[in-house]
């Protein structure tokens, strides 16, 4: 592979920022914000230098790497710290610096009445780095650093408000579900090591196919593990929803374009172990199709447009996480995926960031309407990002949610059926709650406060938006048109055949396009016709009632972990109370006789220190005789 | 009767001399120069006598010599890394020694008296703490390259005797202070008692005092085997009690807590220093032909002291008393290495000391800066909600900890890592299992000290954290980030060490 020393930097600028920041203290408020969003943007252009060098190279030297430095040297056992990029980071770098710096720019604005703007700032930064080191490890081992890192930021960003509590649990709770993910990763990464004998992608890729079918695919479910835990998907979705107390730019950032697709990156990376491991790889498009009905259904019923937004991510990534399962013909679709998203998801973030900044920081939509009125610029932007996730033509998610149900439908037999029509099914669901948001946002009678008076935010604001905006029309076409995307990053993965097609494209297109519009339809009838109450109505179905409550997933999880770990916690208590306190003055009865007699030896004279040397003495003498007879 | 002038190598030598030297300048200094500018003078004369020090062995370090003082000095590729530790680790703590809030203002008077009081008042800083500290690093400095059991013994009694003195000067608590102090002497004294004795039956199974001579006869198995055993036993002695090993520990929980703070930080990490290098040479060359002797004992020795000192840490309410557990378990750690008897073990140890001693003295600067009106607070549940009062100095402190409990990313981590795997190699599992599992006993309650300061609510008597001065805060500074370097980047050092870890004979 192509050395190339430049790498480091897109790293090291932002991280630059985080560290002055921080380290600075006060003195920088004045132009903290700045430097971060300039050092963000500089890491940008470094990216976009480094893909011009990229596509000036011919395909089969396109992949760079930089050795950093020896990590650890024990014996034989090396770890060294280096980056590499490719065609598929290179598309992380430039969404996560693009995007990033983007929402840098929003947040000037966003967050100047905030008197620790500073820090937040720091914090994005520091996010950009963590992120980006993420993608650019050139082994499992870097890759884990990067993923803590933007597991630390993301938990410093949901908690930045921790003077409320409930900000505070929601950052725990983000934190406590994401270990469960992360010990995922680090088990993948121990076996890997045990089995493969090394860290590096580039090694582990060399010698998969010799490893046994019942390592990868550990391997392959302790991936999956981690990136449920980071991707928030099924079963461990539950913390994205209370992620959204952090401000909102962070929700576009993190939990909308970025950091939780890493999980999708990670599947797409490890490419040479899923599809070595088919029990894994089917266990990847389960949970991918779990998650996109699930989330599809919370959505339906969020009246916080934070929260509907957030479900709308977790059913979206979904798609993606079912794309990636697909195997070498879905890897491709399931980046595109991803890419789109990022626009169009990070541009409903703003706009609704930017809906709650005219509305006093209310996000219950069922105080909101006709806020088109009041806010245009938002609601165009936002009406385009709500095409674009519908999959409305020619807008981006059009393309990509389309190839992935495509290739749902051809996986073939009654798997294929299944997937495919969960996938269309959800692209019916996503239509409905989407219009729904749209409806009781931006058009109906107002139901605001007499307080409140909407206003459209200012061109710092909006101008990110917008960009986005043009993100989310033309990013779907730009990707697909030639198969460009699909061509660029086909080197990193295996070769596929054709596969039959099940269904014709056209037909699907059909299929998922009717099933977009009933499900705007319906929404049309039940919202858009009579009187939408401000306070949810109380007397409604108990399905209704379950999904509000987010398909019980907190209640589950309460009373099969909480209280089932409560229950082994206080048992352990219990026994290291008993078993272990006992066990440790058990040693020193062991030693001299009595329980209490350990402490006792340490009494402060003189004397009986001397004679515990003497007596160690003559042991010692006599236990030397007794080896040597 | 015909003498010959002996032949000195003075440039091998010469570390030690600029240390006794600058150790007799400052004696004068205490005696002619006014009080008012001994302080300033005395810590610029120590530090400048230990940097030229640190120098003057790093010009040295390709040097090898046998017979540098007649062949009672041996100097090598390890002599010279323990001379450098030892010197980093007390330029080090000179700082933290240099914060004259620690050390009683009259050392000669007695605690309460009025001629204290008096002294106190005036300002009068006596200031022989730092020609003491010299001495002791100059017999520090002999005591890894001494080459026969005479030099062996100046040495320690060297380094011994201005350490049993620098134990008794806090300024506060003067009584346990000096209790501590005399506790060290006796117990030091007794302990040297066993050294010598053991040294004479070494001379009586060779008829030679020094290593080559006794290893030669080891080598040739031509003496008496008693004779060697009792010797090989008795010496042990005397050397595991300055380390601090199981059942030889007894005094140091005592002293750490008595003595001065800033006392106990040089103590813990340089003396560790020194006495392990003497070990290692001791093992390593002379007594290696005869291991199957040792091996088993110290490999008991090893996991009782493991064992012990993690367990027993767990118990204690003082967090001094807590890290002179938490050094006994160490020591044990480190016994390690010297069983492993091979090249990694040899590397292995010296990096495990220098990683150690470093972080040692960042925690133990840590502790004096938690203070109340009546100053240092050492009662651990009083530490409770540090982390919230004094975020900085409780994070540095928790790394510190976790350093210590050998968390990856830490010095901590690599250090047991490599002793682990060396003693693994020669083969001394179940040593290697027991510190495996004391590892993790002793994760326990460094982490329990984490807990206490960040998510427990402080006592209504909290204690404050003063603001450092800049001594301390060099200290302090320059450990912590040591410490992080160690842990995420060692691998310079680590090459730096195989370069010269090996031992001449």
């Amino acid at each position: 592979m192509l050395i190339n020393n430049g790498l480091v930097y897109l790293i090291a600028l932002p991280l630059a920022g985080a560290a002055i920041l921080l380290l600075a203290g006060r003195r920088s408020d004045k132009w903290g914000h700045i430097l971060a969003t300039l050092l963000s943007a500089a890491s940008f252009s470094v990216g976009l230098l480094q893909l011009s060098q990229m596509l000036a190279r011919p395909t089969g030297q396109r992949a760079v790497e930089q050795k950093l430095f020896e990590w650890i040297s024990v014996g034989t056992f090396k770890v060294d710290a280096g980056l590499m990029l490719d065609q598929l980071s290179i598309c992380f770098v430039l969404l996560i610096t693009g995007v990033g710096t983007l929402i840098h720019i929003y947040s000037i604005s966003y967050m100047s009445h905030d008197h620790d703007r500073r820090r937040f700032f720091a914090y994005l930064n520091l996010f950009i780095a963590a992120m980006l080191l993420l993608v650019l490890g050139n082994s499992y081992l870097n890759l884990y650093v990067g993923w803590e890192g933007v597991g630390l930021a993301s938990y410093l960003l949901i908690g930045f408000w921790n003077q409320k509590p409930a900000y505070a649990t929601a950052s725990k709770k983000a934190f406590i579900m994401n270990r469960v993910g992360d010990m995922g990763l680090s088990f993948a990464i121990m076996i890997a090591f045990a089995s493969l004998g090394t860290f590096s992608f580039a090694g582990i890729k060399e010698a998969a196919p010799h490893a046994s079918t019942a390592s990868l695919t550990a391997i392959g479910i302790m991936l999956l593990v981690a990136a449920t835990g980071k991707s928030a998907q099924f079963p461990l979705q539950a913390w994205l929803g209370d992620a959204m107390a952090g401000p909102t730019p962070v929700s576009a950032l993190i939990h909308a374009a970025t950091m939780v697709t890493a999980g999708v990156y990670l599947i797409t990376r490890s490419n040479f172990i899923f599809d070595a491991a088919p029990t894994a790889q089917l266990l990847v498009i389960i949970v991918g199709a779990i998650t996109l009905l699930f989330g599809a259904v919370i959505g339906t019923a969020k009246d916080d447009i934070k929260k509907a937004l957030a479900a709308s991510t977790m059913s979206q990534i979904g798609y993606m996480i079912l794309g990636a399962g697909l195997g070498p013909v879905g890897y491709a679709f399931a980046i595109m995926h991803l890419l789109t998203h990022g626009f169009f998801k990070a541009g409903m973030f703003l706009g609704a960031g930017s809906v709650m900044h005219g509305m006093d920081d209310e996000v219950n939509m069922r105080k909101y309407g006709n806020l088109r009125k009041f806010m245009p610029i938002t609601f165009v932007t936002f009406g385009l990002g709500y095409l674009a996730i519908l999959g409305v033509p020619p807008f981006a998610g059009f393309y990509s949610k389309d190839k992935i149900i495509e290739t749902a439908f051809n996986a073939g037999g009654i798997r294929g059926l299944l997937i495919g029509s969960a996938a269309l099914l959800g692209a019916g669901l996503t239509a409905f709650y989407m219009t729904r948001v749209m409806i009781l946002t931006f058009t109906g009678a107002p139901r605001w406060d007499e307080k409140a008076h909407p206003h459209e935010s200012p061109i710092l604001m909006w101008l990110p938006m917008a960009i986005l905006a043009i993100g989310s029309v033309s990013s779907g076409f730009l990707l697909s048109r030639g198969n460009a995307l699909v061509n660029w990053l086909a080197p990193l993965f295996a070769e596929h055949a054709e596969k039959a097609e099940v269904l014709k494209p056209v037909v699907v297109t059909s299929l998922a396009l009717l099933m977009v519009v009933i499900g705007v339809v319906i929404a049309f009838m039940k919202y858009s016709r009579g009187e939408v109450s401000s306070v949810a109505p109380e007397d409604v179905s108990a399905l209704t009632k379950i999904v509000r409550r987010d398909l019980l997933q907190d209640d589950f999880n309460e009373a099969v972990f909480m209280r089932t770990g409560q229950g082994i916690t206080n048992t352990l208590v219990k026994t290291d109370e008993l078993v272990i306190d006992g066990l440790v003055r058990g040693v020193g009865s062991a030693a001299l006789g009595s329980a209490g007699a350990l402490r006792k030896s340490q009494t402060g004279f003189v004397r009986s220190y001397a004679a515990w040397i003497l007596l160690g003495a003559v042991v010692l003498v006599a236990a030397i005789w007794l080896v040597t007879l | 009767m015909k003498f010959t002038t002996p032949v000195l190598d003075y440039a091998i030598l010469s570390p030690i001399l600029i240390v006794l030297a600058g150790a007799l300048i400052g004696v004068m200094i205490e005696a002619f120069l006014s009080k008012t500018r001994r302080p300033i003078v005395q810590l610029i004369l120590t530090l400048g006598t230990l940097l030229i020090a640190l120098v003057q062995v790093f010009r040295i370090r390709n040097t090898t010599s046998l017979s540098a003082a007649m062949g009672s000095v041996i100097f090598d590729g390890p002599a010279f890394l323990l001379q450098m530790t030892i010197l980093i680790i007390s330029i080090i703590s000179i700082f933290l020694i240099a914060d004259n809030e620690n050390f009683t203002a009259l050392a000669a008077a007695l605690p309460g008296s009025i001629e204290e009081q008096e002294a106190t008042c005036k300002g009068n800083q006596v200031t022989e703490v730092y020609p003491l500290t010299l001495f002791a690093v100059a017999g520090m400095l002999l005591f890894p390259i001494a080459s026969d059991l005479i030099t062996l013994f100046v040495a320690l009694e060297m380094l011994s005797l201005p350490l049993y003195l620098m134990a008794g000067l806090s300024r506060r608590r003067r009584l346990m202070s000096q209790e501590a102090a005399l506790k060290y002497f006796l117990l030091g004294a007794f302990s040297s008692a066993f050294f010598l004795f053991g040294a004479a039956y070494l001379y009586g199974y060779s008829g030679l005092i020094s290593f080559a001579g006794i290893r030669e006869s080891i080598v040739g198995g031509t003496g008496n085997d008693v004779f060697l055993l009792i010797g090989i036993a008795f010496l042990s002695v005397g050397l595991l009690f300055k380390v601090g090993a199981v059942p030889f520990h007894a005094w140091s929980p005592d002293v750490y807590q008595g003595a001065p703070t800033a006392v106990t930080a040089f103590m813990a990490a340089a003396t560790k220093v020194a006495a392990f290098g003497a070990m290692l040479r001791i093992y390593y060359t002379v007594f290696a032909n005869a291991q199957w002797s040792w091996s088993p004992l110290l490999s008991v020795i090893a996991i009782i002291t493991m064992l012990f000192g993690s367990f027993v840490a767990i118990a204690q309410r003082d967090v001094k008393r807590m890290l002179a557990y938490s050094s006994i378990a160490h020591a044990g750690f480190l016994i390690t290495g010297v069983i492993a008897l091979n090249k990694a073990g040899l590397s292995a140890s010296i990096f495990y000391l220098f990683a150690y001693g470093i972080a040692t003295v960042g925690a133990f600067a840590i502790v004096t800066l938690v203070r109340d009106s009546a100053g240092e607070v050492s009662d651990l549940n009083r530490w409770a909600g540090l982390g919230k009062r004094s975020p900085w100095v409780a994070t540095i402190f928790a790394f510190f900890l976790l350093a210590f409990a050998g968390i990856p990313l830490t010095s901590g981590f690599i250090g047991k890592f490599s002793i682990f795997s060396a003693a693994y190699e020669s083969g001394a599992k179940s040593v290697v299992i027991a510190g495996v599992l004391s590892s993790a006993i002793a994760a326990f309650f460094y982490i329990r000290v984490i807990v206490l300061m960040f998510f427990t609510d402080s006592h209504e008597d909290a204690t404050t954290v003063v603001i450092p001065s800049v001594l301390t805060r060099i200290t302090v500074i320059v450990s912590f980030v040591i410490t992080v370097a160690l842990g995420v980047y060692p691998a310079p050092l680590i090459d730096f060490i195989n370069k010269f870890a090996i031992f001449i004979r």
